[in-house]
């Protein structure tokens, strides 16, 4: 395929100056899809028709001389858990198999103003519950790197399809680390803006406080234009922030000389894997000779993060997800009773991950047990939250593995406590409501390693500055996973 | 052992889950397992701590209180597993 691994900019000028229309080239990404899905299996619905008919409308606007977006015309792929008018919208659940929803997300209204061309829906862990999309209720990606190896979760489809060359650019959904960690098991570019920075109307509410959505792609470049589109206040979403948004690929210049940057040594530890260290080391000592000033520091309370969090984030999804009772939309069973069927409807959709965590969080929740564990985890996130705030007064940005491991294979872990451990750099950061972005490190035995950039509230920029000088200098983002190779 | 199994069914009493025996025993097991881990919070002193329920805090978000387009009912009622009347239709409660 020609244009698998073209940049968004590339595709926008191969549409303007009508060397390939928007229906060809949507053609040629679905091709690519039916190609590569049999292997992948990144996506739960493909959405061939309405594909072709926005690609239509964009070609006509063009052979009428109207100036298109930098998306527009240009196919892209959405989580599962991103309301789509008219388009089942499942979150990789039973519960929703059939859900076809009476409005689109902010960010899906967004992206189709801007032109965008959505091609399919894409597969998750369960409700965004999970670090491997193992816990789908339909099927488990495969990590295009290694085919036995998972994709990350819980936004394995979004990153797994941008990695595989089945789209441009995708949406994720974050809530500890699920567009960061999939985006570096899967060598791709995947930021968690700002909380409030990306109205969350039509997103399936998993943990309301700490819930975010971005952009997975291939390049630092496409990842800002995406954000562009996307980002901003929407009246629609009370915890949507009002703020002056700049334009992001302005940040992306080719310098930073004088860039303070701080490395949490408290995140060299904690189940780091040696060659994922390996890797870090050596993007440590490429920014230095770039000419920024790297110096270690220190986050006393983040060993607390990971506990907190699994006391915050279940007990905000037991409480969000009280709300598929077999009512008002969704899947019921038969039973005879208002309340049996609810518990029924409940123990038939749910899989085994979302109804651990309803029962970890109703648990932390009920009374007599409050105090001690929703609360206790409340004031941990403040502790937390004043770290990174301490030290992000003294350094421009933060820099830290993405995750302690490579992708690991299909069904190596199965233990709850220990995957809950492989989000252990990404979830303090979401409990700080921090921006943090994950790019290529390098690789390891072949497998990508990703790297983790934490910024300020709403410097977005500065994370796309350090993150495209990198990526430029080092030109990771070259690689294409093997499978891609030899078909060429 | 921090829960018990009768605990773990008054639990999922609340959670409205209906579970099997395998699983009110699997969820005894790993919940204690879970919690265990929980323990390590009890090493610091929060006792002069606010707690934090959002990380970026905004206040009193309002707007004019005029009328704006809502979800038609048709729409609202859409995916309802049953309707009757323009209203959602459940098993009988009492």
């Amino acid at each position: 395929m020609k244009t698998v691994g073209k940049s968004l900019a590339e595709l926008h000028k191969l549409l303007v100056n009508k060397e390939i229309s928007s229906v060809e080239l949507t053609r040629e990404y679905l091709d690519h899809i039916r190609e590569y899905e049999p292997k992948i299996k990144a996506f739960i619905t493909i959405t061939e028709d309405e594909a072709l008919k926005q690609a239509e409308e964009v070609d006509k606007a063009i052979a009428q001389g109207e100036e298109i977006g930098p998306l527009a015309g240009i196919p892209m792929a959405l989580k599962d858990n991103l309301c789509t008018e008219g388009i089942v919208t499942t979150c990789a659940s039973q519960m929703l198999r059939d859900f076809n929803p009476p409005y689109d997300a902010t960010v899906v209204s967004r992206l189709k103003a801007a032109g965008a061309v959505l091609v399919g829906k894409l597969n998750m862990d369960e409700f965004a519950m999970g670090s491997s999309t193992e816990n789908s209720g339909y099927f488990p990606t495969a990590n295009p790197w290694d085919l036995s190896r998972v994709p990350g979760g819980s936004s394995g489809g979004s990153a797994a399809s941008v990695a595989a060359g089945e789209v441009p650019y995708s949406l994720g959904s974050d809530t500890g680390g699920s567009i960061r960690q999939p985006a570096a098991f899967c060598g791709v570019v995947g930021l968690k803006p700002t909380y409030g920075a990306v109205s969350r109307y039509g997103l399936v509410a998993f943990a309301s406080s700490l819930d975010q959505i971005g952009p997975l792609t291939r390049t630092v470049e496409d990842n800002a234009l995406v954000l562009n589109a996307i980002a901003g206040h929407d009246p629609l979403d009370s915890t949507s922030v009002p703020f002056n948004k700049p334009d992001y690929t302005q940040f992306l210049e080719n310098n930073v000389r004088g860039l303070k940057i701080g490395v949490p040594k408290e995140f060299f530890g904690l189940g780091l894997k040696q060659e994922v260290a390996a890797v870090i080391e050596q993007a440590i000592k490429t920014f230095e000779q770039l000419g920024a000033k790297i110096e270690e520091c220190s986050l006393p309370h983040m060993e607390y993060a990971l506990p907190a969090y699994y006391i915050i984030a279940p007990a905000e999804c037991s409480s969000n997800l009280a709300r598929y009772d077999g009512v008002s939309y969704g899947y019921r069973a038969e039973a005879d009773g208002m309340i049996e069927m609810c518990k029924t409807t409940r123990a038939k959709a749910f899989g085994q991950e979302v109804k651990r965590r309803i029962m970890l969080g109703t648990y932390a929740l009920s009374s007599g047990y409050y105090d001690a564990y929703y609360l206790k985890a409340q004031k941990v996130r403040t502790l937390v939250k004043q770290d990174f705030e301490r030290v992000l007064a003294q350094y421009d940005i933060l820099l830290s593995p993405t995750t302690p491991t490579v992708a690991y294979k299909l069904g190596e872990i199965s233990d709850p406590v220990t995957c809950y451990m492989g989000d252990v750099y990404t979830i303090p950061v979401n409990l700080a409501g921090l921006p943090a972005i994950s790019l290529p490190a390098g690789f390891t035995d072949g497998l990508p390693v990703g790297m983790q950039l934490i910024g300020n509230y709403f410097a977005e920029g500065l994370l796309y500055r350090a993150a495209y000088v990198f990526e430029q200098n080092t030109g990771y983002y070259k690689e294409i996973p093997g499978l891609l190779r030899e078909a060429d | 052992m921090k829960i018990s199994q009768q605990e773990i069914e008054h639990i999922a009493l609340l959670a409205r889950l209906k579970l099997t025996p395998e699983e009110i025993n699997l969820y005894t097991e790993q919940l204690n397992s879970i919690l265990e881990c929980f323990d390590m919070l009890n090493r610091i002193d929060t006792t002069n701590v606010e707690p934090t329920a959002h990380a970026v805090e905004l206040y009193n978000v309002l707007r004019e209180d005029e009328v704006q387009p809502s979800l038609p009912r048709e729409k609202a009622l859409q995916n309802a597993p049953q309707a009757e009347d323009g209203f959602f239709k459940v098993p009988r409660i009492v």
